[in-house]
């Protein structure tokens, strides 16, 4: 317990779209590293560690601007989605290790009024570590961008299990329907029914507008400790029980897999849970990385809250939606809240355990999980409890 | 339709990859199949991932396989796409059991099945370039 990790800080920013953020990228990820030491009770000097985001900043940018004057610890997970649950892997080891007393993690991005979202991985696909072949082997059949990579497996379990729209469209409304209750979600205020989302155009099939996720301005960030060290702060920190990574093999291919539905997450959530010394049904919510529905179904799969196959009855009937058996993205996730590259999954994380949720608190949370998904179906999840 | 005006996405002629779309200019479609325990693979990879060896030849396929999966992009989100939407990009399955991306190009999207039974054709889209594609069969 002593040498334990935790979360001591977080922070975010408004999450917008319309007229921007104003502010450069590194600006806003700024802000929110701010908001964090703030919340954490930290000066930028005590931060020894900097894990930026995957091609979002250099940890000597971050750390010439906030003044952080003793860096010893600078690293980024090149795991793409997956880079914040995972970056919370390999912070806890570096302060349990003493290679940093207190590591921040940044992620944001102007999502909306820069270059949209949309079109990052299009324009800039040599950055991921499949990137080769996808310019190689996929670009020129114009399978060009994550949705349509996605979408072949959405189809195929579609075809194998008899997965449905309404099913999808279950995932899309309950992110909706919690965004209702998070007054910094951008789509707050703006209900969905399933007939406007079967409504909604094709994109790519099965993914429609609203099987995707928002393109959008907006940054957060968190700090992570020692549980020593937690003790010296004011605020209550949030336990890391267990956490890990995984790759899908290939990982650099997404159409060779032996098991087509095999992501990291598959290798990761096992150990992640034997780790806590917990299981599944211990969850009392998971913050799910929810870059588009199916992605969603499919991590409940993986991490083991369902069997393979059975994620599409598993979302119907509310059971995802507070209330249910496991309320699934509180704050509305990439869906429904802002697109902050998974980091606002783990910030809405701590608040649920820290009891700092509102309308949308999970009564009595006392432990939950987080995952991430990046790249070709790279994987991170983590679980966590309170103090 | 070979001609100069071709903007779409073409791959980068080097290395390995630059041989598999050489035997595809030349109207073949051949994969790697390792010397040692006779795996095939797709794309091109250095090593036997099965057995470690590093001898392996480019072996001729069948061009016969089936569908796997698809989707059809109905937004397209490349511009250089912006004229063909909506399109299908596909996975076939060969019968050498290796899979590649492709596009099916004698069937509309929605007439697209999983499984259907599938044949390579060669669409020569520049001078340097031939893509393999694949036609439905048994329509």
């Amino acid at each position: 317990m002593a040498n334990e990790a935790c979360i001591v800080g977080i922070g975010e920013t408004k999450y917008c779209r319309g007229e921007g953020s104003g502010m450069s990228q590194l600006a806003l990820q700024l802000s929110a590293c701010s908001a964090a030491l703030a919340d954490a009770g930290l000066k930028a000097r005590q931060i020894d560690g900097i894990m930026p985001f995957p091609n979002l900043g250099s940890a000597e940018g971050f750390a010439a601007n906030l003044g952080c004057e003793n860096l010893r610890f600078a690293a980024t997970i090149n795991m793409g989605g997956a880079a914040p649950v995972a970056s919370l892997q390999a912070a806890g080891a570096a302060v349990k290790a003493g290679a940093a007393d207190y590591v921040l993690v940044p992620a944001g991005w102007n999502g909306y009024s820069g270059r949209r979202a949309a079109q990052t991985l299009s324009e800039q696909v040599s950055s991921i570590p499949g990137g080769a072949i996808a310019r190689d082997f996929y670009f020129p059949y114009g399978l060009t961008s994550p949705p349509q990579w996605y979408a072949l497996m959405a189809r195929r379990h579609m075809h194998l299990y008899g997965t449905t729209a309404e099913q999808l469209g279950a995932i899309a409304l309950a992110m909706r329907k919690h965004a209702q209750l998070n007054p910094n979600a951008v789509m707050n205020g703006k209900d969905m029914s399933l007939d406007d989302y079967m409504a909604s155009p094709m994109i790519t099939d099965p993914y429609r507008l609203f099987d995707c996720c928002l393109e959008t301005d907006g940054a957060a960030a968190m700090i992570v400790t020692t549980a020593e060290r937690a003790r010296d702060l004011a605020g209550s920190p949030v336990r890391i029980l267990g956490v890990a990574a995984g790759q899908p093999y290939p990982a650099d291919e997404i159409t060779n897999r032996k098991d087509i539905f095999m992501t990291g997450l598959t290798i990761a959530a096992p150990q992640a849970f034997k780790k806590a010394g917990l299981k599944p049904s211990d969850m009392d919510f998971a913050q799910i990385y929810d870059c588009f529905t199916f992605e969603v179904l499919q991590q409940l799969e993986e991490t083991g809250f369902c069997e393979r196959g059975e994620g599409g009855a598993f979302v119907e009937d509310g059971r995802i939606e507070l209330g249910g058996a496991l309320p699934v993205n509180t704050h509305g996730g990439l869906l429904s809240e802002a697109h902050v590259l998974g980091m606002n999954h783990i910030v809405e994380a701590v608040r649920q355990l820290r009891g700092e949720c509102g309308a949308r608190q999970v009564k009595d949370a006392e432990v939950g999980v987080v995952t991430g998904w990046g790249d070709f179906g790279d994987g991170s999840i983590a679980i966590l409890g309170t103090a | 339709m070979s001609n100069s005006d071709y903007k779409k996405p073409l791959p980068a002629l080097e290395g390995l990859t630059q041989e598999f779309y050489g035997f595809c200019r030349e109207g073949e479609l051949r994969f790697q199949r390792c010397a040692s325990c006779q795996a095939w693979r797709h794309v091109p990879r250095e090593m036997c991932a099965q057995c470690g060896s590093m001898d392996w030849s480019w072996e001729a396929s069948s061009g016969r396989g089936k569908l796997f999966t698809w989707t059809v992009a109905a937004r397209p989100l490349h511009a250089a796409f912006a004229d063909d939407a909506p399109y299908a990009p596909a996975v076939v399955e060969l019968d050498e059991g290796v899979r590649l991306v492709t596009e099916i190009v004698n069937c509309k999207p929605v007439d697209l099945e999983i499984d259907a039974p599938v044949e390579v054709i060669f669409d020569a889209v520049t001078p340097e370039i031939t893509l393999p594609k694949f036609r439905r069969t048994g329509l």
